[in-house]
């Protein structure tokens, strides 16, 4: 009995691991896309994250330098997308697409001097006397920094969109950019604003890679990570307490896999990997076909060029 | 009478540059399919390449072209290496097989190795390692240090070369520890450093004490030293990255092949060929043993390398047993090489079903 208490347990630990940069790199890109800018540069602002990271650990011997280095990367990158699609009116999604490989580019050419060094990861903080609960309290309060704020970002966020007027004036921003520019507000400052966050989450979801689940650098390590926020952001219906389930069940189908694989459960292997993809899938799939719900959610603006007039 | 001397003296030295351009140097050329800094596949071909230049020193000119994708963009590359002047050009990736041989009939006079491949011609040659012979060493060793009798290996894909490298494992395993069973988890990835954590963490919960891996990049061997169980470094000394948790890694050392081959070019007796190599050869190689390990389990290891190097041990000697229990090779047979290349059954003790 205790021994599968405690095997739930460390599965749930691992879900979180999985899902923390996930949730991250989304809830960034929820609120870029909320303002109307598609970010197809995740991944490379991700790579350019755990590079900074984990060089400027190695440097300072630091971690949460390191987590502060990975979003001002990822945030410095994202300036750039910026520049390009906001100020230079580039189109999101070919310029997105250069993003990131020029971010797997640029991530390889500074990390090759840091391949194969090693950190002290990012600690654990318990918080006393919640975390010596029983069972849930190893589950809930024995975390390292990043996925307390992970957690919190959640809620903030859900907060701020809905309940404060600068959420509101995001919204407006995203769904009708010429209203809210006629009505006085600085569409490109905040579509600026926006992206800007939305690459500094990515940068520290890409801090959370070297610095907890595998405390290195190697090239191209996020493996995709980028992508799969960008579809969970869809797959939420741009919905932070959404985006939160959604990487959860997301990290939650990939560690079960690899447990059932572990357990000798015979469905081949191929199919679990997928598992997780084909879940996205079919969500997009299933809130695709209801028009009018998708257009209630999606930011009407979404990927568009938005030309100020005078 | 002056301008017959002038002819000849020109002549002369025409043929004099000619030699001496021809004794100067021998270009070498490598490419490689990830960057040299990934610790791991491409680092160790780099390294013989490192070796060739050691080795004949004025004689060669080595360059190298990294992180090449498998695909149309190889054939470009290898290309221009053998139109640049290179004599020799290894191809050190399975996908690079193609573009190889396509590139190779255009320069005839241009010699190629390529690496784990099977298509040869007058000018290709392939040559792989026995890493199987490694894994039986290893395997041997996780035997008598797991206390829970589970090893976990994280695989990438179930190809041949992969399913050899468990089977061995597992055979060594219990041919010291009766009880020990291998957990298997595919990544279906040779290179995902997250999901690779995730695969040895998940072994680990589910009782795995000792961590091999199939897969390219040091995260498995990480989460072991965190963990504090053990593990096996894969393709390079990955030591650096889990200093208590390594007990050795299978190195894979394609130094003296490469040197040879390229004598062999400079002298003219290149020929097309097939090597595969083993720990006889020195092409599979191994880190340092842990210092934990005791001294009576590194004297048995260190003896089944030497018996595998010198013939007396085949890791799939008979009787070789599947999951099922029906004998695959009888007692007194070995398996062959063509049935260690098509390799895809488990054996007795791997835990679940092999992926079609």
């Amino acid at each position: 009995m205790s021994e599968s208490v405690l095997m739930l347990q460390a599965v749930a630990l691992t879900i979180i691991g999985a899902a923390t940069p996930l949730l991250f790199a989304a809830l960034g890109e929820m609120v870029t896309e909320r303002s109307g800018v598609l970010n197809l540069g995740l991944e490379g602002m991700m790579l350019i994250g755990a590079v900074a990271a984990f060089a400027a650990t190695v440097v300072s011997g630091n971690p949460y330098l390191g987590v502060l280095a990975g979003a001002a990367a990822g945030a410095l990158v994202a300036l750039l997308h910026g520049l390009l699609v906001l100020s230079l009116l580039a189109n999101q999604v070919a310029t997105g697409l250069a993003m990131t490989l020029f971010g797997v580019g640029l991530s390889a050419l500074l990390g090759a001097g840091f391949v194969g060094t090693t950190i002290t990861p990012l600690p654990t903080l318990a918080i006393p006397l919640l975390a010596d609960v029983p069972l849930l309290g190893s589950l809930l309060f024995d975390h390292n920094a990043l996925v307390y704020l992970s957690l919190l970002l959640v809620v903030g966020l859900s907060l701020f969109i809905y309940h404060t007027r600068a959420g509101l004036i995001l919204r407006a921003v995203g769904e009708s950019p010429s209203s809210a520019h006629a009505l006085g507000y600085p569409v490109i400052r905040i579509r600026y604003l926006a992206l800007i966050f939305g690459g500094a989450m990515a940068g520290v979801g890409g801090a959370y890679l070297s610095l907890v689940s595998t405390p290195m650098w190697s090239e191209n390590m996020t493996a995709g990570r980028g992508w799969v926020a960008l579809a969970l952001v869809v797959f939420a219906s741009w919905k932070p307490g959404r985006v939160l389930a959604g990487a959860y069940m997301f990290g939650g189908v990939t560690i079960l896999q690899l447990h059932g694989q572990g357990m000798g459960v015979s469905i081949p292997s191929q199919f679990l990997s997928m598992l997780p993809y084909l879940a996205t899938v079919v969500v997009l799939v299933l809130i695709s076909r209801d028009s009018v719900k998708l257009r209630e959610n999606r930011p009407a603006s979404l990927g568009r060029v938005f030309r100020p007039s005078a | 009478m002056g301008n017959r001397v002038k002819q000849w003296l020109g002549v002369l030295s025409a043929m004099m540059l000619l030699t001496g351009a021809a004794q100067a140097e021998t270009k070498v050329g490598f490419i490689y399919v990830g960057p040299v800094g990934d610790h791991g596949w491409s680092y160790r071909h780099d390294k013989g390449r490192q070796a060739i230049e050691a080795a004949l020193g004025e004689q060669v000119k080595t360059s190298y072209v990294e992180s090449v994708k498998e695909g149309p963009d190889a054939e470009r590359v290898i290309r221009q290496l053998a139109a640049s002047g290179h004599e020799l050009i290894f191809t050190t990736s399975f996908g690079f097989m193609n573009p190889t041989l396509k590139v190779a009939k255009r320069f005839p006079k241009v010699k190629f190795e390529h690496a784990t491949g099977y298509k040869r011609s007058a000018n290709v040659s392939t040559y792989a390692a026995r890493f199987y012979e490694g894994r039986y060493v290893v395997g041997t060793v996780a035997g008598r240090m797991t206390q829970s009798n589970v090893i976990g290996y994280v695989a990438s894909f179930p190809i041949p070369e992969v399913v050899r490298g468990i089977n061995a494992t597992i055979r060594a395993a219990r041919a010291v520890n009766p009880d020990a069973v291998i957990k298997v988890v595919w990544v279906n990835s040779w290179y995902d450093p997250g999901k690779e954590a995730d695969a040895a963490k998940t072994l680990i919960d589910q009782g795995a004490d000792v961590i091999l891996q199939h897969t390219d990049s040091p995260a498995p061997l990480q989460v072991a030293e965190q963990r504090g169980v053990w593990g096996v470094g894969q393709a390079s000394d990955m030591v650096s990255f889990a200093p208590k948790a390594q007990l050795t890694a299978i190195i894979d050392n394609w130094d003296e092949y490469y040197v040879a081959r390229t004598e062999a070019v400079i002298n003219g007796n290149w020929k097309s060929g097939d090597t595969w190599g083993g720990i006889q050869s020195g092409m599979v190689d191994f880190a340092a043993w842990n210092e934990a390990i005791p001294a009576e389990v590194v004297a048995e290891a260190e003896q089944i390398k030497s018996d595998i190097a010198n013939g007396k041990l085949h890791p799939f000697q008979g009787p070789v047993v599947n999951q099922a229990g029906e004998v695959v090779v009888p007692e007194g047979e070995r398996m062959s090489d063509q049935a260690l290349l098509g390799m895809n059954f488990y054996v007795e003790g791997v835990e679940g079903s092999l992926p079609k």
